[in-house]
């Protein structure tokens, strides 16, 4: 077989695979946009559900998904981002801190149903949150830091090591460095890995699931100590526990976590495109 | 005057790479000493004892003193942070920050809290004049740093130290990824500033040390080879290690 016979069939082996994992990807997104476009309205997206589910809207999932969102990126964005900043600015490459790159790893590999046991464990019944908005964010933080840390400590490291060596050098203290220098410069990687750990938060049902998800709930939720439906669990609950469900109003429910989960992604690519196009090394 | 007495200084990175082994050595005010030799001869490491720089690496054991006006640099209770102020460096590639070119020169100056307005802009003028950068970019002010020449912006680090109105500059190879055009007008720079400034130059190559050093200091493998006035250091050495190296036969 001759050099260039080959070349072609290696290429197109490798276009033949690169087809393949894409197509799953992008059947499941036009699958669930044709089932579940038609049942999107004004009052689908308004109203809460009616007749045991079975009509009326999904505004109190959405409305919960929002909340829960929220209430993650409160607790898991600061302390992510402080760890990070910790682990690539301050800590010396020593045991202690190989131990906790590890433990963050590990971390990442956990089962989220686990996850949710243990925020019903802790924040639930240890610390008497209840069931609640409260449990259930502190539950899917814990879920979500360690994408948090890891993607926020690569961009970190991301930025040249001159860039501290100079700013030293011009009288800044390391804290000045990293406030000034380092963080701006690594902002758009942070933020990439915040909203891709959030989107996986926002999806989830496993961790909300003991901890702050409510089968159906007349009303709004008034406080952080409150229970809140959210997205992910109406999906579960109407594909699962509701007889003679409406198929349009599952596939429905199932376009609009995507489209929220697919827009935060969305986000995430604008603000890395953006921010590359505009660096300066 | 001396500025500096570098006293019995010995240092020894964890990995084994370039030392310093018993430096002695008196650096004059108002001069250019060059520091030259072969690459791992311990210039740059020099450098950056002087401005405790080297803190920043791995570095296993360091003895002797360095002292600055009197004052020894390598004392723990030294405040390193007044220290980087007194002793700008400037860098062998120019390291511009992500920032525009008037905020690359006030960067240093608002970290020690000068909030001024026209302190700020009258340190960037001033500085730019001395590092002779100033025609070329006071319509551009604003313009971020990384636009400007590989010439023009290692001026403009240059030009970034001498806002901090320092007392002592090093230069750690400064012109070597330069053009001989750029080079000159880096070396004209230093001949003004030496005036004013105590200057420590590791020039990229002998000419240039012998261009441009009123005192020279020649170290080879850690070791303070020979150190003495410029001129007579080049023309008529008196070590034999030294003036192989001058003369070309290894290096």
């Amino acid at each position: 077989m001759n050099r260039h016979l080959s070349q072609r069939l290696g290429f197109f082996v490798l276009t033949l695979v690169a087809l393949f994992t894409v197509t799953p990807i992008v059947a499941v997104i036009v699958y669930i946009f044709i089932q579940g476009s038609p049942a999107i309205s004004w009052e689908f997206l308004t109203v809460a559900p009616r007749s045991g589910m079975r009509e009326g809207g999904i505004l109190p999932a959405i409305i919960g998904t929002f909340y829960l969102t929220i209430g993650t990126a409160a607790f898991s964005v600061p302390l992510g981002i402080a760890a990070a900043v910790y682990l690539s600015e301050y800590a010396a490459d020593n045991r202690w801190t190989r131990l906790i790159r590890l433990a963050i790893i590990n971390l990442a590999g956990i089962p989220s149903v686990v996850y949710g046991l243990f925020g019903l464990g802790l924040f639930v019944l240890f610390l008497n949150f209840g069931t609640s908005i409260l449990s259930a964010s502190l539950t899917l933080s814990i879920m979500t830091l360690p994408v948090i840390i890891s993607t926020a400590e690569e961009a970190l490291r991301a930025v040249p090591q001159a860039f501290r060596t100079v700013s030293i050098s011009l009288g800044a203290t390391r804290w000045q460095t990293v406030r000034r220098i380092v963080l701006p410069q690594a902002l758009p990687g942070i933020l990439t890995g915040v909203i891709l750990g959030l989107e996986r938060a926002a999806g989830e049902t496993a961790p909300i699931l003991f901890t702050g998800a409510a089968f159906f709930l007349p009303r709004l939720p008034g406080s952080v100590f409150d229970a809140t439906m959210a997205l992910p669990y109406h999906l579960f609950v109407i594909s699962t526990q509701v007889p003679e469900m409406p198929i349009q109003i599952q596939y429905g429910t199932a376009l609009v976590l995507l489209v929220f989960v697919l827009g935060m992604n969305l986000i995430a690519t604008v603000i890395r495109s953006r921010a590359r196009a505009r660096r300066q090394w | 005057m001396n500025k500096i007495v570098i006293e019995n200084l010995s240092l020894q990175y964890t990995d084994g790479t370039e030392s310093l082994r018993g430096i002695n050595m008196d650096i004059r005010e108002h001069a250019i000493t060059a520091l030259f030799g072969p690459a791992g001869g311990g210039k740059s490491t020099l450098l950056r004892c002087l401005n405790r720089l080297n803190d920043l690496t791995d570095v296993e054991e360091i003895s002797g003193r360095i002292l600055l006006d009197g004052e020894n640099v390598l004392d723990p209770q030294t405040d390193i942070i007044a220290l980087r102020r007194k002793v700008g460096m400037v860098f062998a590639r120019p390291v511009v920050l992500p920032m525009s070119i008037y905020q690359n020169l006030t960067y240093g100056l608002e970290l020690a809290g000068e909030k001024r307005r026209s302190v700020l802009y009258e340190a960037a003028e001033r500085s730019l004049k001395l590092a002779a950068l100033w025609d070329e970019v006071k319509d551009r002010l604003d313009d971020p740093a990384i636009a400007l020449s590989g010439g023009q912006q290692q001026r403009l680090c240059l030009a970034r130290s001498l806002a901090l109105q320092p007392e002592i500059i090093l230069l750690d190879e400064p012109t070597s990824g330069l053009d001989p055009i750029s080079t000159g007008k880096v070396e004209a720079a230093l001949q003004e500033l030496k005036k004013d400034y105590t200057i420590i130059l590791v020039p990229h190559s002998v000419q240039q040390a012998a261009r441009t050093a009123d005192y020279a200091a020649f170290f080879l493998q850690g070791e303070l080879v020979e150190y003495g006035d410029g001129a007579e250091l080049f023309t008529n050495p008196k070590e034999k290690r030294t003036e192989d190296y001058v003369t070309g036969r290894f290096g």
